[in-house]
C-alpha cells in the first residue's frame, strides 16, 4: 500500500511534540514516537493515561493542542499551505483519514442498516466503489471473520462477539493502511473474547496493515505486538518489544502496573 | 324553545363538514411545513455557531409569542411589505412555522439520543457530514420521535380555528356563521367540538400506542 508511495524507511505514523489538553487537564504532554509500516504496537497503561486519546487523535475525533501528527508522510492535524503549517480543514482530515480504520470498544455498528449495509456504506460513498464491487468485498470479509451467512441480518440480532467481528470487517472494507483497535474486547462476554482475539491475530499475520492497539489483554499484547508502549501520566514511560517489557521491565511503574493487571 | 333542535342541527351539518375539510387541509399542509422546517431547524442548530445562534433565537422567539399574534402579524404585516397572499396560505405558513419551532425541539431530542459512538464510527469511516446525517443519524433519530411529532399534529389541528381571525371558514368559522345567521349557537359549537373530539381522541390513542412501540423520548 503506501509503503511504496512514501519512500523507503519512512515511518507510517509520526507523533511530534504532541500535547493534548482538555481545559486544564493535560492528557498527553510532549509525546514523540514513530510507528513503522506494518508494525503492531500495543499501548498499555492505567486508565486515564492517554492511550485511547492517541487513537482518537489519529482518527481525528479529537484535535491536538500542540505538535503535529503525520500518517504516511501527510500531516493529519495540519496541512501545508504556502510552506506554512496551518490547522487542517475538514476536507484534508477526511482525505488522510481514509487510510485509517478504527474498531471501537462498543462496536458502533449502524443499527439502521443490515450487516451488508454497514460494510458497503463507506466503500461506495467514500471510495466510490460500485455496489457490486463493494458487495463482493463485503462477502469476502464476512467469510474472513466467519459470518458469511449473517450478511442480511440486522446488527441487533447478533451477539456482541459477532457484532465486533462485523465492525472489524467494516474497518477492513476501507482497506486501511492503519488499523486502530480501541479496547475491542472490553465490552465482550468473557467467552467471546478469545474468538475475536484469534481473528485479530489472523489479520495481523495475513496483512501488512499497521496496527495500533489499546488493550487490557496482556497475553494478546504479548504475542500480537512487535512493540509495547507503556503510558503513564500522558507520556511513554517505557517502549520495548513485548518479551522485554513483560519479562524484565526497566521502569518501576511498568512493573507495578503489570503486577496489578496480571495478578487478578 | 328547546335547547337542542335536531332539524337545525342536520341542516347545518353540510356546512360544518365543509369547514372541517378546510380544517383538515390546513392541518395537513401546516404539518408538512412543520415536519420539514422543524427538521431543518434542528439540524442547523448543530451547524456553524453563528447559524445555530440565529436559529435558536428565532425558535425561542416564536415559541414565546402567541400563535394568534403571529397569524395577525403575517396577515396584516406582509401586505405592507408588498407580499399579498391568500388567507389560507398565510394561515398554513403561520401554523407551519409556529409548529416547526416545537417540532425542531422534538427532533433535537431525537438527535441527541443517538449515541456519540454512531457519529464517531461514521466519522472514522470518513463519511461526509451530509451522509452521516441522512444515512446514520436521522434514520435512527426520526423513528423514535414520530409519536411526539404526531402529538403536535393533533395540537395544531385544534389550533386551526384561530384562523377564523383572518376570515378562514374552518369548522368553527362555519359554526359561527350558522350561529350568526339563525341566532342558535348551541348546536353548531357543540357539533364543532364533537368533530374535534372524534378526530383528536382516536389520534392521541394511536400516538400513545406508537409511543409504547418505539419507546418514548
Amino acid at each position: 500500500m503506501s509503503e511504496q508511495s512514501n519512500g523507503a524507511g519512512e515511518p507510517m505514523i509520526v507523533f511530534d511534540g504532541v500535547e493534548k489538553r482538555f481545559g486544564d487537564n493535560v492528557v498527553l504532554s510532549d509525546l514523540n514516537f514513530t510507528v513503522a509500516p506494518g508494525e503492531h504496537v500495543t499501548l498499555i497503561g492505567p486508565s486515564g493515561s492517554g492511550k485511547t486519546t492517541i487513537l482518537r487523535l489519529l482518527m481525528c475525533l479529537e484535535s491536538v493542542t500542540r505538535g503535529t501528527i503525520r500518517v504516511a508522510g501527510d500531516y493529519l492535524s495540519h496541512m501545508e499551505k504556502g510552506g506554512k503549517l496551518i490547522p487542517a480543514d475538514e476536507k484534508h482530515s477526511r482525505e488522510v483519514r481514509k487510510r485509517i480504520g478504527m474498531v471501537f470498544q462498543q462496536f458502533n455498528l449502524f443499527p439502521n442498516m443490515t450487516v451488508r449495509g454497514n460494510l458497503i456504506e463507506a466503500p461506495t460513498r467514500v471510495l466510490g466503489l460500485s455496489k457490486d464491487e463493494a458487495n463482493a468485498r463485503a462477502k469476502e470479509l464476512l467469510d474472513l471473520v466467519g459470518l458469511g451467512e449473517k450478511i442480511d441480518e440486522h446488527p441487533s440480532r447478533l451477539s456482541g462477539g459477532q457484532q465486533q467481528r462485523v465492525a472489524i470487517a467494516r474497518a477492513l472494507a476501507m482497506q486501511p493502511d492503519v488499523l486502530l483497535l480501541d479496547e475491542v474486547t472490553s465490552a465482550l462476554d468473557p467467552e467471546l473474547v478469545a474468538g475475536v482475539l484469534a481473528l485479530l491475530r489472523d489479520i495481523g499475520e495475513s496483512t501488512d496493515i499497521t496496527i495500533l492497539c489499546v488493550t487490557h489483554e496482556m497475553g494478546f499484547a504479548r504475542d500480537f505486538s512487535h512493540r509495547v508502549m507503556m503510558f503513564d501520566g500522558g507520556q511513554v514511560i517505557e517502549d520495548a518489544p513485548p518479551d522485554k517489557l513483560f519479562s524484565e521491565p526497566d521502569n518501576p511503574r511498568t512493573k507495578e502496573f503489570l503486577k496489578a493487571v496480571l495478578s487478578h | 324553545m328547546a335547547v337542542w333542535d335536531w332539524n337545525y342541527a342536520f341542516s347545518i351539518l353540510p356546512a360544518l363538514v365543509q369547514g372541517l375539510g378546510l380544517t383538515l387541509v390546513a392541518t395537513v399542509l401546516g404539518s408538512i411545513i412543520a415536519m420539514l422546517l422543524g427538521l431543518v431547524f434542528a439540524v442547523l442548530q448543530r451547524g456553524p455557531r453563528v447559524i445555530a445562534i440565529i436559529v435558536r433565537g428565532f425558535v425561542e422567539f416564536v415559541r414565546s409569542t402567541p400563535l394568534l399574534v403571529q397569524i395577525f402579524f403575517l396577515f396584516f404585516g406582509l401586505p405592507t411589505l408588498g407580499i399579498v397572499l391568500p388567507a389560507l396560505v398565510v394561515g398554513v405558513i403561520a401554523l407551519g412555522v409556529h409548529y416547526a419551532c416545537y417540532t425542531s425541539e422534538v427532533y433535537r431530542a431525537g438527535i441527541e439520543a443517538v449515541p456519540r459512538g454512531q457519529w464517531e464510527a461514521a466519522t472514522a469511516l470518513s463519511l461526509p457530514p451530509s451522509r452521516i446525517w441522512t444515512g446514520v443519524v436521522l434514520p435512527q433519530a426520526v423513528p423514535r420521535v414520530i409519536p411526539a411529532l404526531g402529538n403536535y399534529v393533533i395540537s395544531m389541528f385544534k389550533e386551526v380555528p384561530l384562523l377564523v381571525g383572518i376570515g378562514i371558514l374552518d369548522v368553527v368559522g362555519r359554526a359561527e356563521e350558522a350561529g350568526d345567521t339563525y341566532f342558535r349557537y348551541v348546536e353548531p359549537y357543540t357539533m364543532a367540538g364533537l368533530f374535534f373530539l372524534l378526530l383528536s381522541y382516536p389520534a392521541s390513542l394511536l400516538m400513545r400506542r406508537l409511543e409504547r412501540r418505539v419507546g418514548a423520548i
